[in-house]
């Protein structure tokens, strides 16, 4: 009689499903089709319901951040808020405007859900318990969040309407120019793993990526908040510019779908940087319980929300300029960098070594670009305050 | 189990749909559509070759992933055209651009 | 008929029906997103040929790149986009006509050759290999690097055209 393993518990359970199907007589394959649409069910509304929560959490600690109390009248601590918040939503009068391009309209708010719904796919909660381990995860979790800028585009574009085609197009800047670093810090995870599988980076993971690739992580997580786009990057909706950017012309719970794709992609991306960055469902005892790989891999992934959130509520929203400008002057190069001496090091270290003193030696690497960039930026600034300095003495002779 | 004649049709049918694009409509930017439809279809058959042959010879996906380079160069270059032209003519009708200069 | 075909007549019957309003569809912005939707039927028959890094390249490469291009470029020159005259040349029927011809010859070849079935067993890591064999010297790797020539040659090009003119016109 082996060891009860609790963390089994859900396999076990989803395969006496299976059992009872077999039971009655269907076929292996109608029965693994079943089971597969059961997982896809739970996993899906896992990721439908998840926003109710982040976004009590979100609202609460900004609260806090801001001297407020936060909602507090609905339930215990104002936890069923987001059940009001939906009931109001859904009872709001649904408008759609003159000269709207309705079929593109109502689809926009979908695909914007589907295309992050679809990320969670490949997101391993622990050795067993992944939608499904294909072996070029990464890059599918960045090809569906791309199709979410095309559902942003189609929403502003439906709209008809001057603002939103403009916070659309704003859209697009940023989020296809953030792409790039965002995929070249993945690139330094995939090449240190040695796989683009979910799991196998996972799995690689003795020490986490974090330390080995401080860099990548730091990158992957600026430019994956410019990519959900979130404060300070939210200028695809800036309020004070351009009304409310791609969605001002939705209304009611058409509105509550684009907010719950803007939450969920946020949580995905925090989801995304634990398992890449910080060893996703690793932890202690791990081995003999893998249902406690859950809690690990949420542990991690409310602890990278709570760091954005921190961004979010203290930094504020950059211009369009210095938006492109961090990008394309900053972010680029740098990640590049990474990269490159990323693949050196490592390639350069012998394979005897173990895998903490690899670590330690890329951790070293990697404070030694840091160190190089501050003085590359502070010559930057100080040339810049030079020719500022310049312009105002000019200014004051006049 | 797929006879390989299935997707070589497939192929045969989308790059006809391209050429169709290219040859009849009017607006340029319908015109690049309808090439890339004709590139994934030499796509496809390229990758049913890859798999029909021999999988362990990966020239079939390197030849592919060298279309795909194509492709994204060919639409970033055809594009800037584009807007160069409307910017110029105000216009992005094939049938109108045909002069040599102006 | 076993399940696989059935998914593929579907994919495959999807992704034409897709191209097809791709290329007669008045409105630019619904062939363009009509153009999505056929890429991505074209993602999914990748997957049936187990070529899962191909399907993932075609989304993020055509849907995640090309296709907003397009969008973009139809909505830049918006004004004109949005007049619904014809959307086809006085002598479309001579393009249909050769599509027509083509796809019958074409397809008449590909039904009287005898093709090879598809071979037992597993592909394997196809992502390895592939990747071995791009920077291999005595494979890839010249086309590899041509074709990343190429890329930066695109890309300064297509700055250098789009940009406006200094000179006053």
């Amino acid at each position: 009689m082996p060891e009860v393993r609790l963390g089994d518990l859900l396999v076990s359970l989803y395969d006496l499903f299976g059992w009872g199907l077999s039971e009655i007589g269907l076929n292996p394959s109608a029965v693994s089709i079943l089971q597969k649409l059961v997982a896809a069910f739970i996993l899906t509304n896992f990721c439908l319901l998840t926003p109710l929560l982040t976004i009590w959490l979100e609202r609460k600690v900004s609260a806090r951040f801001q001297d407020r109390l936060g909602p507090n009248r609905v339930g215990p601590f104002g936890l069923f808020q987001g059940f009001a918040d939906i009931v109001k939503l859904i009872t709001k009068e649904d408008i759609t405007p003159a000269g709207a391009d309705k079929t593109v309209f109502n689809i926009g708010p979908v695909i914007a859900v589907a295309s992050v719904v679809g990320i969670w796919a490949v997101i391993p909660f622990t050795s067993t318990m992944v939608g499904t381990d294909i072996n070029v995860g990464i890059l599918y979790s960045v090809a569906v969040g791309a199709i979410g800028t095309l559902a942003i585009m189609m929403g502003g574009w439906a709209s008809n309407n001057k603002y939103a085609l403009l916070g659309s197009f704003r859209t697009v800047a940023q989020l296809v120019s953030y792409e790039v670093p965002m995929i070249i810090a993945l690139l330094i995870p995939t090449l240190l793993a040695g796989s683009m599988s979910m799991n196998t980076i996972v799995q690689e993971q003795q020490v986490w990526f974090v330390v080995a690739a401080p860099i990548a992580a730091l990158l992957f997580l600026i430019s994956s908040i410019a990519e959900v786009g979130r404060a300070p990057f939210d200028l695809l909706e800036a309020e004070s510019e351009i009304v409310a950017g791609f969605h001002v012309e939705y209304t009611g719970m058409k509105f509550g779908v684009w907010m719950l794709a803007e939450f969920l992609h946020a949580f995905t991306i925090c989801a995304l940087t634990a398992v890449v960055f910080l060893g996703g469902w690793r932890g202690p005892w791990v081995d003999q319980y893998p249902l406690l790989g859950v809690v690990y891999f949420l542990i991690k992934t409310y602890f990278v929300s709570m760091i954005m959130l921190w961004i979010r509520v203290t930094v504020p929203r950059v211009r369009i300029d210095q938006m492109n400008d961090l990008n394309w002057k900053f972010l680029v190069p740098l990640s590049l960098v990474a990269l490159v001496v990323t693949a050196l090091v490592d390639k350069s270290i012998p394979v005897d070594f173990s895998i903490g003193s690899r670590s330690l030696i890329l951790f070293l690497a990697n404070m030694l670009i840091v160190v190089a960039t501050l003085f590359v930026l502070r010559r930057v600034s100080r040339k810049e305050q030079a020719a500022q300095s310049e312009l105002q003495a000019e200014v004051n002779s006049v | 189990m797929i006879p390989l004649a299935w997707y070589l049709t497939f192929a045969a049918a989308l790059f006809c749909l391209g050429l169709y694009a290219v040859l009849a409509r009017q607006n340029a930017v319908a015109i690049l559509m309808g090439i890339e439809l004709m590139l994934n279809a030499v796509i496809v058959n390229l990758i049913a070759f890859w798999r029909y042959n021999e999988p362990e010879n990966v020239s079939g996906q390197a030849f592919a992933i060298i279309v795909f380079a194509v492709a994204a160069a060919e639409a970033a270059v055809g594009l800037a055209l584009i807007i160069s032209i409307y910017r110029r003519r105000e216009t992005v009708m094939a049938e109108e651009i045909d002069m040599m200069k102006w | 008929m076993t399940a696989s075909q059935i998914f593929f007549i579907l994919f495959a019957s999807a992704t034409l029906v897709a191209a097809y309003l791709v290329v007669t569809v008045r409105n630019l912005i619904h062939a363009a997103l009509w153009l999505v939707a056929s890429l991505l039927g074209i993602a999914s028959i990748f997957v049936m040929l187990d070529a899962s890094f191909m399907a993932t390249v075609e989304v993020v490469l055509y849907i995640g790149a090309i296709a907003i291009l397009i969008v973009f470029a139809v909505m830049l020159t918006r004004r004109v986009m949005e007049d619904v005259g014809p959307q086809r040349i006085n002598t479309w029927w001579f393009g249909a006509i050769l599509a027509t011809l083509f796809f019958v010859s074409a397809s008449a070849l590909i039904w009287l050759t005898k093709w090879p079935t598809l071979p037992e067993g597993d592909v394997g890591n196809t992502v390895l290999i592939l990747g071995k064999s791009l920077v291999d010297p005595s494979k890839y790797v010249v086309p590899f690097e041509i074709a990343s020539v190429l890329l930066i040659v695109a890309l300064i090009g297509s700055i250098a055209v789009a940009l406006p003119s200094k000179q006053p016109e």
